[in-house]
């Protein structure tokens, strides 16, 4: 059946759309975007007072199949993606086994058919088995699909592989991926190196160990031409690298995180493991650097980097505690009350950066837009409904999450993936 | 005095207030006298149960707990293991509930990661006593430092107290800081800078990398004991350079005040951090340190077992 969203403010950066108007889905693709569509016989969504996005795209995500589906499942994490308003996500190649063939590329496609809630895209590893050594069959994986390369989790340390793997994902148009961070510097670390670290004597973690690796991999993608992606910014240094890159004409692009725009290291006060993360939540002065490169576009995307992990795996030491939080659900409304209220990004903005950039950098063709024959991926959003975060009521499998108890403002309503209304109003299809 | 102690744990120092810590210290000294009788044995405790949990090698500290809850006739179980092997198995926490089902008073807990005492803290129900956790705090070992200075000095406030070593990896350094400085002392650490935690100096403290500038004008000088493992971590090139530069040896002390304390949570290392003459001198009161910690010791169980309560 078709679908009409009625009277919504329809944000599309991609169209330079940002205004009040209908749009109408037929089959799988947006028919039209205007002003008073007719649509005898669609489904209609009254939209009034709501925000229409394109659907959202996290191009960060551990789901954690295959391996540990105790921790997540294509499933469970596609019902958190369509809860916080994604419609494509981009699952990272630290599982078990590691997305570093074709066949487990072959897998992720499978699996995330039969699933059949959102578009889940693999990143295939840059190194067997993540291990930094040998590179994966890059060609083959990207004829199956992988949309880009990271060994995410784990960098690159040696300098040489990664320009290999950056010269040779050239051929294929695949952005590499790089989680910066010199393990030598980071040893041990669990946590932002500073007065809190030194309070709480635990292991510092410096920003330095994150600025060398982004200022050396910025390097070797202006000395092989390759598209590099740096994943998840946390520190000052990394956003001003970044930056002085992008003036040089170098291709780099970054994202950063919910978390390293709205906590700071305070957060592990009390050695609160849920708050422990790679890399770890920074300073003032890192959030406030963080949210300046969202504001002048040094930062590209924002993605979530979702990272399930069992109650096992947090409810220890905090040296023992495993590193990540969820976000699919939080991601938005974090934005909403952090980036667009605080006047950091308007809703084209941060739309950008949420769903057109990443669909860019991973030349995902169709998505990021509503422009008239895209795929018909839509979320519907109400920036002014507020809610609390309740353990009980997260749909990722994993609960960890230093954010149970805070109110949140804005809610998604609809989700709509493919023409097809996947969420709506609190339930699934 | 007025304070009243009200609290189930005692975790570190930085969570009390200047008057706690002085009931503390006030405690211990009316403790301190049974250790001395020929028969060292009170009833304070008698039919609770203190639990050991020892997850890092430890002598002096579980030996000194150990009598401190003897003296008070309080029933004792030990508990060596360490950490990693917990890791694989059994949590932390699942170890403390199955500890807590056994109806146990008293937790007394040793860990090298920072903050386990409060997870268990916040999961289980007996008190929990922290004895020494990571690099974060050891708060009865800066406890039986402050009671021996006191004796010495008959005072806290105003005193200049340097903390010279390996302050980024010690949990007696931190401890110390937060109750010296509490209790208005002056402190300054002094190390080589690859041991000097970041941001130290916003606790309230002086840094200097020159132990001359540390002896000099100090009432008490704490040294730290150096972790041998360090060397090779790259944190200082050899044991001789660090014996050279900031061990404390008789020519060092020419710097030093006449009536300074020289003291030494231990073990120590002989010849590295101190040299026998003075970790034997006349300005020494490191036997001292160990006497007083299980008269601190038996305040801090006496206090959270809440048994003064109860009596009156």
């Amino acid at each position: 059946m078709d679908i009409i969203l009625k009277g919504g403010h329809v944000v599309d950066p991609a169209s330079n759309l940002d205004s009040e108007s209908d749009v109408l889905i037929k089959g799988d693709k947006i028919a039209q975007v205007g002003k008073n569509i007719k649509a005898n016989g669609a489904k209609t969504i009254d939209c009034k007072g709501k925000l229409v996005f394109p659907g959202l795209i996290d191009m960060h995500v551990h789901l954690r199949q295959p391996g540990r589906e105790d921790e997540e499942t294509f499933v469970t994490g596609s019902r958190a993606a369509l809860k916080g308003g994604f419609t494509s996500v981009l699952c990272m190649a630290n599982t078990s086994p590691v997305i570093d063939n074709k066949g487990v590329v072959e897998y992720i496609y499978a699996e995330a058919s039969k699933t059949g809630l959102i578009n889940i895209y693999p990143a295939a590893a840059v190194t067997k088995g993540l291990e930094g050594k040998e590179l994966t069959e890059i060609g083959q994986m990207a004829e199956a699909g992988a949309k880009a390369l990271s060994d995410d989790g784990k960098p690159v340390m040696n300098a040489e592989i990664l320009r290999r793997a950056l010269e040779y994902a050239k051929m294929f148009g695949l952005p590499v991926i790089s989680h910066c961070e010199d393990t030598n510097l980071s040893k041990n670390g669990a946590m932002n190196e500073g007065f809190i670290s030194t309070k709480l004597g635990l292991k510092g973690i410096p920003r330095a160990s994150e600025v060398v690796m982004v200022m050396r991999d910025i390097e070797l993608a202006e000395l092989t031409g390759a598209k590099l992606h740096i994943a998840h910014v946390s520190a000052k240094e990394s956003v001003e690298a970044v930056r002085e890159a992008k003036k040089r004409k170098i291709k780099v692009t970054c994202e950063t995180c919910p978390h390293y725009f709205t906590l700071t290291e305070e957060a592990v006060f009390g050695f609160n493991t849920k708050a422990k993360v790679n890399p770890p939540l920074r300073s003032k002065e890192d959030l406030a650097a963080v949210k300046k490169g969202l504001s002048d576009g040094t930062i590209d995307a924002i993605s979530t980097d979702h990272a399930p992990h069992s109650i096992e795996e947090k409810d220890v030491e905090f040296d023992f505690a495993a590193n990540g939080m969820i976000g699919l659900e939080f991601a938005l409304s974090l934005a909403n009350t952090e980036l667009v209220k605080d006047k950091v990004l308007d809703w084209s903005g941060l739309i950008k950066k949420i769903s057109a950039n990443p669909a860019g950098i991973l030349d995902l063709k169709g998505k990021g837009s509503l422009a008239e024959g895209s795929d018909a991926d839509v979320t519907v959003f109400d920036p002014a409904a507020e809610w609390v975060v309740d353990e009980k009521r997260i749909e990722s499998k994993s609960k960890n999450t230093p954010l149970v108890g805070r109110k949140m403002g804005g809610t998604v309503l609809v989700t709509i993936v493919g023409g097809k209304i996947k969420y709506e109003n609190g339930k699934f299809e | 005095m007025a304070v009243k102690w009200t609290k189930k744990d005692l975790l570190g120092l930085e969570g009390l207030s200047a008057d706690e810590i002085g009931l503390i210290l006030e405690t211990a000294d009316s403790f301190k006298e049974i250790s001395q009788r020929p028969i060292k044995k009170v009833p304070t405790l008698r039919g609770q149960t203190v639990v050991l949990f020892f997850f890092e090698p430890s002598t002096r500290t579980r030996t000194s707990f150990e009598l401190a809850a003897k003296r008070m006739s309080a029933d004792i179980v030990n508990i060596q293991t360490n950490a990693s092997s917990l890791t694989k198995g059994e949590t932390l926490k699942d170890t403390a509930k199955n500890i807590e089902a056994m109806k146990v008073n008293i937790i007394i807990m040793r860990h090298s990661a920072s903050g386990a005492p409060q997870l268990l803290a916040e999961s289980v129900s007996p008190s929990i006593i922290n004895a020494g956790d990571g690099s974060h705090e050891h708060p009865t070992q800066g406890l039986l430092d402050m009671f021996t200075i006191k004796e010495h000095k008959k005072k806290i406030a105003g005193l200049n107290v340097s903390i010279i070593g390996d302050i980024a990896h010690s949990r007696v350094a931190r401890s110390n800081i937060w109750g010296l400085t509490k209790l208005g002392a002056k402190v300054t650490v002094c190390g080589p800078a690859t041991l000097m935690p970041p941001e130290i100096e916003k606790l309230g403290v002086k840094v200097t990398y020159d132990i001359k500038e540390a002896i000099e004008g100090a009432d008490v000088i704490n040294m730290l004991r150096i972790q041998l493992e360090r060397q090779g971590q790259s944190l200082f090139p050899s044991i001789r350079e660090y014996a050279m530069k900031f061990g404390l040896d008789a020519e060092k002390m020419k710097y030093a005040k006449k009536d300074v304390l020289i003291m030494h949570p231990g073990p120590i290392n002989r010849g590295v951090e101190i040299t026998p003459e003075v970790a034997d001198g006349p300005y020494s009161v490191i036997l001292e340190q160990v006497t007083n910690g299980i008269a601190v010791r038996m305040a801090v169980l006496y206090l959270v077992s809440g048994v003064k309560e109860r009596i009156e």
